[in-house]
């Protein structure tokens, strides 16, 4: 087994440091584990396991090479290549070592349960989540993946998604080279959401340092980020702790677990839930104490996806914080890229003698519109 | 809808028609007051945190003083550069307000000169300034308390002769008269001295906190800015000690809810040492803590504590019982201190430059500088010399009674101060002549047709604003005192032609959502009739009504900014809080449910 450890580890196993070898998220989801914030337990497979896998594709580089020189606006050429290099990654089985350690780490993941325990398999890229670049939702996420075989397959459709057409246009617009592009992948226990969305440290729409912005709909978060609903939006003061606005829409469509089988469909929000807001106050503060708490590790605002456990509607069982904070779930944390990338302007600037500033702003008629 | 058309307008002044059983309400006020031709080319608020009644006819000198005052100090006292003062009208009984804006950058830059070198002196030299105020105030006090109304005997006092002071004591009717409206316009003066530099210090670090974070909450500002010791909770602190007194003195048992002041006191008196030392430090604390009002001061109806004991007597039982059952009475001043700190480092510390917090210390620390006066001026002003005032004039309504020209003392309040005069005027003549005053046939059923029309025009709903929408509104108090920005006015706008919504729209306050039946009270007169658990809806929420804070669920108001009284008292109380909704008395009935959110400032009618 200790042979096998580079290829896959556990989260628990894994450290910031590591994001070389398992990429960002699964870094980021290893260190935000140590740091004792409510993460789905899991492993990481890393991207050793990748070169492993598909440096066979592209023995001396040429191919890599190739792709450098396409035109960002070559559309044709990238999905020509792009398309090759996806069918190939996917035609081609795991090494014998690679397929080892990801069951080792997957049967002590998942224990005995024979039908398999769905798990969430994830892209984790080396260039992903960086402070700099937000390459969030060009790599794949596949959910409700069950048992083995499955695991092993949707880790390489991860691997091929690193040649979407997105992907590969978005690296050529930023100029990242080929040469050295690997992949980490993530795989974790499945959480069934309530419901779920995102949490913005800061906010997005204001810039806003001193408040957390939450986005909830029902169902699993992906509803929200690719926009098939209008969330429900709350803001809530990191200073005061009181919930300053609450915005509750009419939530039409939900992301939920296929019951036909593997994967995610969508669904209509039953009638008599679409305007009903979809957390309880509790569990608004203990989002916030998380966004609060992940913002304190990292020292900077965050972008963080989280999810709430359990069914029903909001509040369902019982508003008590304690318990609330438990049906809270962290899936992802990255640093917020747009207002970190402002000069921070600022405000006001001290004055000779304080009450300069009443005298100067006396002076200047007020706008009224 | 266009934006800046000249379709946008409220109701215009000259549209208004005269409430019918009142069209003769224009005799109670003076020309003066009149809504001019002109003046539907400017926007008017109706000024319902002061004047939530319509005005007896005396009672309208407290629009006519403090607006010569106010307007004295903005206009060519500080010279403020961007706004002139304060313009008031009456219809049907209740006041419009306008401020006069300086628009021209050239006026502005010469008003700013003037400006810069006056007020840069009493910012500079604020404490000083501010400790002398408060004995010039005190001195006020002191003469508007010391004013006797001559008694008008059959024989003049023969020290006049032996002294040989040679003015008869009828001289003295009318210049004492004046002497109680004379000290009255300077007490305003000195009560807008500070005002709008009070105002303006406010007004720079709410926008500074606005502008660093866009969805801070006022009230959240306000708790940075808020002092824990302040005078207008003196009485009631008072109130609370003599509670504890009460029970440690082992007489409680003369506290029954909803006992009879007098009787109480009569029975007190039996008690021994106890009864009597409880007594006697009741006494003490009357003066002057039981000179607060029931209201604002700004009605002859709005008696004090000591007028009305059942007010303060209402919260005295209900504290005598919770000490009895052994809670604290104690506000939490350390914990609220620390809570003040606590919110403001940490907005500080979230503040993205050093130059920031820089700037953030001076306008906080000139905040706090300014929070004292902008607080306690109320108490002694409003309140303390207010009482007084009122008390004296009423004085001089028993003179008319016992001159047979008034059939009451109170019935003095339904003339104008002009019409007093005269009235005055005519019992000093008749004093020298020895005939009879002729006031009685002329004014008693003057009197009597405007108690009429009060009672009428009371059942007129007034229309928060009038005029067009405005272009500018740069008077700090305006922002800051009444509540209202531009904001406000496109709520009302918005709502002017949506009055079948269940929602009434204002400021959150102070945070919390609760339900409940709603009380109505228009008149302050009413406020004995609120229940436990009723949320009090009202034109404006007067902190002096304390007492009445520890039965209510919640408070709704009509007009009120983030830093009104009304809002750091709910906020004390830690009771949810909507102001500057406009006009929620007029939109929600007594008895209906309603649900107050003072975290949006949203008022849900539920029936």
């Amino acid at each position: 087994m200790v042979t096998l450890a580079h290829l896959a580890r556990p989260l628990t196993a894994l450290r910031a440091s590591d994001r070389p070898a398992v990429g960002g998220k699964a870094a980021s989801l290893a260190e935000l584990t140590a740091a004792g914030l409510p993460v789905p337990a899991g492993f990481a497979i890393t991207t050793a396991a990748y070169c492993q896998a598909v440096a066979p594709l592209d023995p001396d580089g040429a191919l890599g090479r190739q792709i450098d020189r396409l035109d960002p606006a070559d559309a044709a050429g990238i999905a020509a290549i792009s398309g090759w290099v996806r069918a190939a990654i996917l035609a081609t089985p795991l090494p014998a070592d690679v397929r080892e350690a990801i069951s080792a780490c997957y049967q002590a993941l998942v224990g005995e349960d024979p039908r398999g325990a769905p798990v969430a398999v994830r892209s984790s890229a080396t260039s992903e989540d960086s402070g700099s670049a937000s390459f969030a939702g060009l790599q794949d996420t596949f959910l409700w993946v069950r048992g083995e075989d499955a695991v092993d397959e949707y880790v390489r459709r991860c691997w091929a998604s690193l040649y979407n057409v997105e992907s590969v246009t978005y690296r050529r617009h930023q100029g990242v080279p080929e040469q050295g592009l690997a992949m980490g992948v993530v795989v974790q226990v499945m959480v069934d959401p309530r419901c779920a969305g995102v949490l913005f440290t800061r906010s997005p729409v204001t810039g806003d340092t001193s408040v957390v912005v939450i986005e909830a709909s029902w169902g699993l978060g992906s509803a929200l980020v690719s926009g098939d609903v209008t969330p429900d939006s709350y803001v809530v003061s990191k200073v005061t702790g009181e919930i300053v606005k609450r915005t509750v829409a009419a939530k039409l469509r939900q992301h939920q677990r296929d019951p036909a089988g593997g994967g995610v469909c969508v669904a209509d929000v039953p009638p008599k839930l679409r305007d009903v807001p979809c957390l309880a106050d509790a569990e608004i503060l203990a989002l916030a104490d998380l966004g609060r708490r992940v913002t304190e590790h990292y020292g900077a605002p965050q972008d963080v996806e989280w999810a709430i456990t359990g069914t029903g509607p909001a509040g369902a069982g019982t508003d008590a914080g304690a318990e609330a904070g438990q049906r809270v779930i962290l899936l992802q944390s990255r640093p917020e890229t747009v207002w970190s990338h402002r000069p921070a302007a600022p405000v006001a600037a001290p004055k000779t003698r304080a009450f300069d500033h009443v005298l100067e702003r006396l002076q200047v008629p007020r706008a009224t519109r | 809808m266009d934006p800046a058309g000249p379709t946008r307008s409220f109701t215009l002044p000259s549209a208004i028609k005269d409430v019918p059983g009142a069209e003769n309400w224009r005799s109670m006020y003076p020309y003066f007051t009149r809504f001019q031709p002109g003046d539907d080319q400017r926007f008017w608020f109706y000024n319902s945190m002061h004047f939530p009644e319509p005005m007896p006819a005396f009672d309208a000198v407290t629009a006519e003083i403090p607006y010569t005052a106010i307007g004295a100090n903005t206009t060519r006292v500080f010279v403020l550069p961007t706004t002139l003062g304060i313009e008031h009208r009456i219809v049907n009984g209740r006041v419009y307000i306008t401020a006069i804006p300086v628009t021209d950058p050239a006026e502005i830059a010469r008003r700013a000169e003037l400006f810069n070198e006056r007020a840069g002196y009493y910012f500079g030299n604020w404490d000083r300034l501010y400790a002398g105020w408060k004995d010039r105030i005190a001195g006020l006090i002191s003469e508007i308390e010391a004013i006797t109304v001559p008694e008008l005997g059959e024989f003049e006092d023969p020290r006049v002769v032996m002294e040989s002071t040679g003015v008869a004591q009828n001289h003295y009717v009318r210049e004492n008269f004046h002497k109680c409206l004379d000290l009255f316009s300077k007490m305003w003066h000195h009560h807008t001295e500070f005002l709008m530099l009070g105002y303006g210090a406010y007004m720079v670090f709410f926008e500074f906190c606005k502008n660093a974070f866009p969805e801070i909450s006022e009230q959240t500002v306000a708790r940075m800015v808020a002092g824990i010791d302040v005078i207008m909770y003196r009485p009631d602190d008072e109130l609370k000690r003599l509670a504890r007194l009460a029970v440690e003195s082992g007489l409680a048992d003369e506290f029954p809810e909803g006992c009879d002041p007098d009787a109480a006191l009569a029975a007190l008196a039996e008690r021994g040492d106890a009864g009597r030392d409880w007594l006697a430090a009741f006494d003490a604390v009357r003066h002057p803590w039981f000179h607060v009002s029931t209201g604002d001061g700004f009605y002859h109806h709005h008696r004090s504590w000591n007028e009305n004991l059942a007010v303060p007597f209402a919260a005295l039982t209900r504290y005598v019982r919770q000490v009895s059952a052994g809670e604290s009475l104690d506000r939490p001043t350390a914990t609220l201190q620390a809570e003040r700190e606590r919110i403001a480092a940490e907005y500080r510390a979230l503040l993205a430059t050093e130059e920031d917090r820089g700037a953030f210390d001076q306008m906080l620390g000139l905040c706090r500088l300014v929070f004292p006066y902008v607080e306690d001026h109320k108490f002694y002003c409003e309140h303390w010399f207010t009482t007084r005032f009122f008390q004296k004039i009423r004085a001089f309504g028993e003179l008319l009674v016992r001159k047979d020209v008034l059939a009451d003392p109170d019935d003095v309040f339904y003339l104008q101060h002009y019409e007093i005069d005269e009235a005055l005027a005519d019992v000093m003549l008749a004093w020298a002549s020895g005939g009879p005053p002729l006031g009685a046939a002329h004014l008693r059923p003057i009197i009597a047709e405007r108690k009429r029309m009060l009672d009428v025009l009371k059942t007129w709903s007034p229309p928060p604003a009038l005029g067009p929408v405005p272009e500018a509104l740069n008077d700090p108090a305006v922002q800051m005192l009444w509540g209202i920005t531009q904001d406000t006015i496109e709520s009302w706008y918005s709502q002017s032609g949506a009055e079948d919504e269940r929602e009434v729209r204002g400021y959150g306050a102070s945070s919390g959502i609760v339900e409940g039946t709603a009380r109505v009270l228009r008149d302050v007169n009413e406020i004995g009739t609120i229940r436990d658990g009723e949320i009090l809806v009202c034109p404006v929420t007067a902190p002096s009504w304390g007492p009445v804070f520890g039965k209510i669920k919640a408070a709704v108001s009509d007009i009120g900014g983030t830093m009104s009284h009304a809002a750091i008292v709910a906020r004390e109380y830690g009771m949810p809080a909507v102001v500057g909704t406009g006009q929620a008395t007029k939109r929600i009935k007594t008895g209906q449910r309603v649900r107050v959110d003072g975290d949006r400032g949203v008022v849900t009618i539920l029936d």
